[in-house]
């Protein structure tokens, strides 16, 4: 009892200090919110020296994880989060965009020796269609099941990789082309960050932390706009946004078009450094543990989605000395969160309070008797 | 390709019942957990896959290592059937007891309950490949390699269709299911608890104030579930004589295409749904290769859903819902 307690009351004051740092925010001045802006960026740009990486993996190369797997897993969840946190669409099949915008580059860098540029262009289209072509069959179905048709395409796709031949079948595809060099010789930081080679990682984490950057400009923009609400409205309540004149559908390929070639372009760019790639580089178990990242850090909010990939890739890669009790303990600290913070570690106050009414993404669980505050929205949602 | 299909139409077909069978069994767990809770049990598939290694741990223990008959080899399919069971369904209660219940009280969502689930997926296929198969099983250092069962019965012929032989084994699969689908059957629809588990699917509320004790049926409906996962574990192992930490994910995604293939939340529909999947793999695994067979089944799953998404018998363990 008096732990439980204790747990709560450490709980409302993390919440309490999380309010005061958003208000303080909130009334922050433009310019005081660019410079903030600009030291994260410098911050992302030291983030591969020597002297953090000593703390924060001691047992592999610092450089080489900060691209893959806590980068890619932060692009990806910030892709993820279009669809799951701002539309409230269940997708469980997310590393299929990945694995589409992978093979757009090892396919057209390998077979047609197109530049690294022009495939990231072509690929990002590529997602965005096949993102389209996915969502328009099923787009029309609701929560779960929408959630079960994306796995079974994350499937599909997986396996007819690894069923066709000429796109290189279970061994998958090698060889695949670096990025051309953009100047030999400029150098930040004693790293010649243009020039993409096979040893040094820290160039490829730089365009990945541009990419990142532009991503996360982009999909600030569409959450503040019309698209943004709309994508809100629909989470909250379908039925009430289409009646409020939304058009749910096409809000809802968007989120699907956006998503998946935010995912496509992280797929694009990470085949683009690994040089070789096979259809087990894109199980399920990677959709689940990019959800997980998004749910863990507070689904909807873009820095809490971002702190969630963070532990999600960092954390296993830290712990090394318990090599295969990793993903046990990843899976337990997957249910002590939900049951402890469901709302996420960095929740945004609008789903906190959504999770106090507790529609906090997909409705509550049935069998459970709501209290009388409560009793319309159960009423709608049947 | 045609006189392909027409060759192998009878094995296939009772392939394809053997596994739909499987299917079918699991499918239960799934359908009747969403119907009570709208919840995917996405663990659930962790719960059959350790209704096969309880079921292994009886022949493991005993020491069998050559074929049985008559009454010993029934003794043991039986107490394979009930370890699977028992393993089953004490795993499918301590996951709702951990993973599920505090959630419930909390009134968390469903996404946050999805969540749970998966962490709850990965711990247990982990436990298995780290702790169980090893240390139960006697396998240190090969936890995630596939482990094999002793063969149990002479695979002879029963009988013969158009001239394909039916192996004793499928029989006893397709005989078990069917057994334990009907005994369910009775269960939901005759007895007290079967009434408890329809009325907290239709209304929560009102079966509450019509003295139904929520918290015990959810239990029930978790025990109920994971004890046909288990028999399908058991069933599984007898006649493909081989399981692994992650068997099963395929089998659980298969399952629940079968369960919304029938109507999710409609317990015969699981039936049908899990029998018109495994057929339909096997056959289409003829036309186009077995290679293709899992990508049939996520096709049709998506056909489906997109033109009857409820299910071929509709939604029933609850009323119809948009």
């Amino acid at each position: 009892m008096n732990k439980k307690t204790s747990s709560a009351g450490f709980r409302h004051q993390l919440g309490h200090f999380g309010d005061v740092v958003h208000d303080r925010w909130l009334r922050a001045p433009g310019w005081q919110r660019w410079i903030v802006y600009l030291l994260l960026i410098v911050f992302a740009l030291l983030l591969p020296s020597e002297s953090i990486g000593s703390f924060m993996s001691p047992d592999t190369d610092w450089a080489t994880i900060l691209f893959f797997p806590i980068g890619t897993y932060v692009v990806l969840a910030i892709g993820l989060n279009v669809v799951v946190g701002q539309a409230g669409l269940l997708d469980l099949g997310f590393v299929a965009f990945y694995a589409v915008g992978g093979y757009a580059m090892a396919l057209l860098g390998t077979k047609m020796g197109w530049d690294f540029w022009v495939i990231l262009v072509v690929g990002i289209g590529i997602c965005a269609l096949s993102g389209i072509t996915l969502g328009a069959p099923t787009l029309r179905l609701r929560g779960d099941y929408l959630a079960i048709v994306t796995l079974g395409f994350g499937e599909i796709i997986r396996i007819t990789a690894r069923n066709t031949d000429s796109i290189g079948g279970p061994t998958g595809i090698s060889g695949i082309p670096h990025p051309p060099n953009l100047s030999d010789d400029f150098e930040l930081f004693g790293v010649k960050i243009f020039k993409y080679g096979v040893l040094d990682p820290r160039p490829y984490y730089y365009l990945l932390v541009a990419l990142a950057v532009i991503v996360i400009i982009l999909v600030k923009r569409w959450e503040k706009s019309r698209v943004g609400r709309a994508w809100a409205a629909i989470r909250e309540d379908e039925d009430a946004a289409e009646v409020m004149g939304v058009p749910t559908f096409r809000f809802k390929m968007l989120a699907f078009a956006i998503g998946a070639s935010i995912g496509g372009a992280m797929g694009v760019l990470w085949a683009a450094k690994s040089v070789s790639l096979n259809p087990n580089d894109f199980q399920f178990l990677l959709s689940a543990t990019i959800l997980a990242a998004v749910v863990m850090g507070g689904s909807g909010n873009l820095p809490g989605v971002m702190l969630g990939a963070f532990v999600v890739a960092w954390l296993p890669e830290r712990f090394r000395e318990l090599k295969d009790y990793r993903m046990l303990i990843f899976g337990a600290v997957l249910v002590a969160l939900m049951i402890f913070r469901p709302e996420g570690l960095l929740p945004s106050r609008q789903r906190k309070a959504e999770f106090k009414e507790g529609s906090g993404g997909m409705g509550t669980l049935g069998a459970e008797v709501p209290g009388p505050e409560s009793h319309g929205e159960e009423v709608a949602s049947r | 390709m045609f006189s392909d299909f027409i060759n192998q139409f009878w094995p296939a077909s009772i392939d394809g019942l053997a596994f739909g069978s499987i299917y079918a069994l699991i499918a239960l767990g799934y359908t009747m957990v969403y119907g009570v809770l709208r919840l995917i049990n996405f663990a659930h598939s962790e719960v059959f896959m350790i209704g096969t290694f309880g079921a292994m741990f009886v022949p493991f223990t005993l020491g069998i290592d050559s074929t049985l008959t008559g009454i010993a080899l029934v003794g043991v399919i039986l107490a394979m059937i009930v370890a699977g069971m028992l393993a089953s369904a004490g795993t499918a209660i301590a996951l709702e007891q951990v993973a599920y219940k505090p959630l419930r009280k909390r009134g968390a969502s469903r996404l946050a309950a999805l969540i749970s689930a998966i962490g709850a997926s990965i711990f247990l296929q982990e436990l298995f490949a780290l702790v169980v198969i090893p240390g139960v099983f006697d396998r240190p250092e090969r936890g995630r390699i596939q482990m094999g069962l002793p063969r149990l019965m002479e695979r002879s012929e029963l009988f013969s269709i158009a001239g394909h032989p039916v192996r004793v084994d499928q029989v006893v699969v397709i005989i078990a299911a069917i057994g334990m689908m009907i005994a369910l059957d009775a269960l939901v629809n005759r007895t007290k608890i079967g009434r408890g588990i329809r009325a907290t699917a239709q209304n929560p509320e009102a079966a509450t104030l019509m003295g139904v004790d929520i918290n015990n049926i959810v239990r029930m409906t978790f025990l109920i579930g994971g004890a046909m996962a288990g028999v399908a574990g058991a069933l599984y192992l007898i006649s493909y004589e081989n399981t692994n930490y992650y068997i099963g994910f395929l089998f659980g995604i298969k399952a629940f295409t079968a369960a919304v293939l029938g109507g999710i939340g409609n317990l015969r529909g699981a039936l049908v749904g899990g029998i018109v999947l495994g057929l339909v793999e096997n056959y289409g695994a003829i036309l186009v290769g077995s290679d293709w067979k899992h990508v049939i089944s996520f096709t049709i799953l998506i056909l489906v859903l997109m033109f009857r998404p409820t299910g071929i018998l509709g939604e029933s363990l609850q009323q119809a819902r948009a």
